[in-house]
């Protein structure tokens, strides 16, 4: 099995690369002390196992989660008991080792993680989704039915009871909340980056620290959307 | 009293293998100055984030160290530091101190 270790402190980092020299079957393939330069590998390697610490400044072990969308096993690795329970909430958490970690918990972390394996041979390919949905969306306005081309809309923002579709040419208002356009929108165009605002992805110019560009538009993002648009970026 | 840290955990893990038991000396012996350093320069600025942010990475350290009730007095410190408290500062410094004589010693 491949793994990595995510953890800013060396000593960890270090502990954890001496227990995996433990174990035959796994391979440590790269360490990071940061999750984001972990993000930047996982776009261009497939891993088994993710050893992750859980409080690491600015990015956490739970926002790094946030933005992988087929994760691998993750077995969390930190002296902090009190995110145990919320560790558990994501399906991709085998194991939760506090620090400092013995070998005897450690292989067993490892068993856990074989019999993950041995009960779901591979994690099912992500779902196709949207497949069947078209390039169009209509509108209701005065009892017109306008059509707008998904791929011209650039944001949609929600305004009370109503929400303004800004499209590449004219702006709309429609009487629909943002829930109920989201789920009409392809996701792999769409994503809702702030409780106000769905973007489309594509359209984006550049990404500051907690806004997005798309044409003129300057658009928040939440801090919990940001993992899911961290995720979607590809990242050199 | 303060415990004595000391490499029980450390050598555990090493078993014969020398090269990680050094490796970890000199990340210790490197990490931990600096750390120390970084601690006192936030408390004497004030900035009570940053200290429970270098609590939280210097408590590691007691951990491996074998000092279980120095880690935690650190997790008590670093929750009162968030509190806006620091009734166990000069204890933890105690312990800072404990350490960085000890790391002369390996």
């Amino acid at each position: 099995m491949n793994c990595i270790i995510i953890d800013d402190e060396a000593t960890a980092r270090l502990v954890v690369r001496q227990l995996c020299s433990k174990i035959p079957e796994l391979d440590v393939i790269e360490e990071f002390d940061n999750a984001i330069s972990a993000i930047k590998f996982l776009n261009q390697q497939n891993i088994d196992v993710i050893f992750l610490d859980i409080h690491m400044p600015g990015f956490s072990g739970v926002d790094f989660i946030q933005t992988l969308k087929n994760p691998p096993k993750v077995v969390m690795t930190t002296s902090d008991t009190d995110f145990a329970i919320a560790a558990y909430e994501y399906e991709c958490i085998v194991d939760y080792l506090v620090k400092p970690i013995t070998l005897e918990r450690f292989e067993k972390s490892i068993e856990k993680i074989k019999n993950t394996y041995a009960k779901k041979p591979q994690a099912q390919e992500a779902t196709q989704q949207n497949s069947s949905e078209g390039e169009d969306l209509y509108i209701n306005i005065d009892r017109r039915l306008i059509k707008l081309k998904l791929n011209e809309i650039l944001v949609i923002e929600a305004k009370g009871d109503y929400i303004d579709v800004k499209t590449e040419k004219e702006h709309h208002r429609v009487h629909t909340t943002l829930k109920k356009i989201k789920e009409k929108l392809p996701e792999k165009l769409f994503l809702q980056i702030h409780r106000s605002y769905i973007i489309n992805f594509t359209k984006i110019i550049d990404i500051e620290d907690n806004s997005v560009l798309i044409a003129k538009n300057v658009v928040p993002i939440s801090r919990s959307n940001r993992p899911e648009l961290m995720r979607r970026l590809n990242l050199l | 009293m303060i415990e004595q840290p000391n490499l029980n955990y450390v050598d555990e893990l090493a078993g014969d293998d020398i090269a990680f038991r050094n490796q970890f000396l000199d990340i210790i012996k490197n990490e931990f100055p600096l750390e120390k350093e970084e601690y006192y320069g936030h408390v004497k600025n004030t900035r009570v984030k940053e200290t429970a942010e270098i609590v939280h990475k210097l408590k590691h350290k007691f951990n491996i160290l074998g000092m279980e009730n120095s880690y935690k007095l650190a997790v008590a410190y670093e929750m009162e530091l968030l509190d806006g408290k620091h009734d166990s500062q000069s204890k933890f410094v105690e312990v800072l101190d404990t350490i960085e004589k000890y790391i002369k010693t390996i």
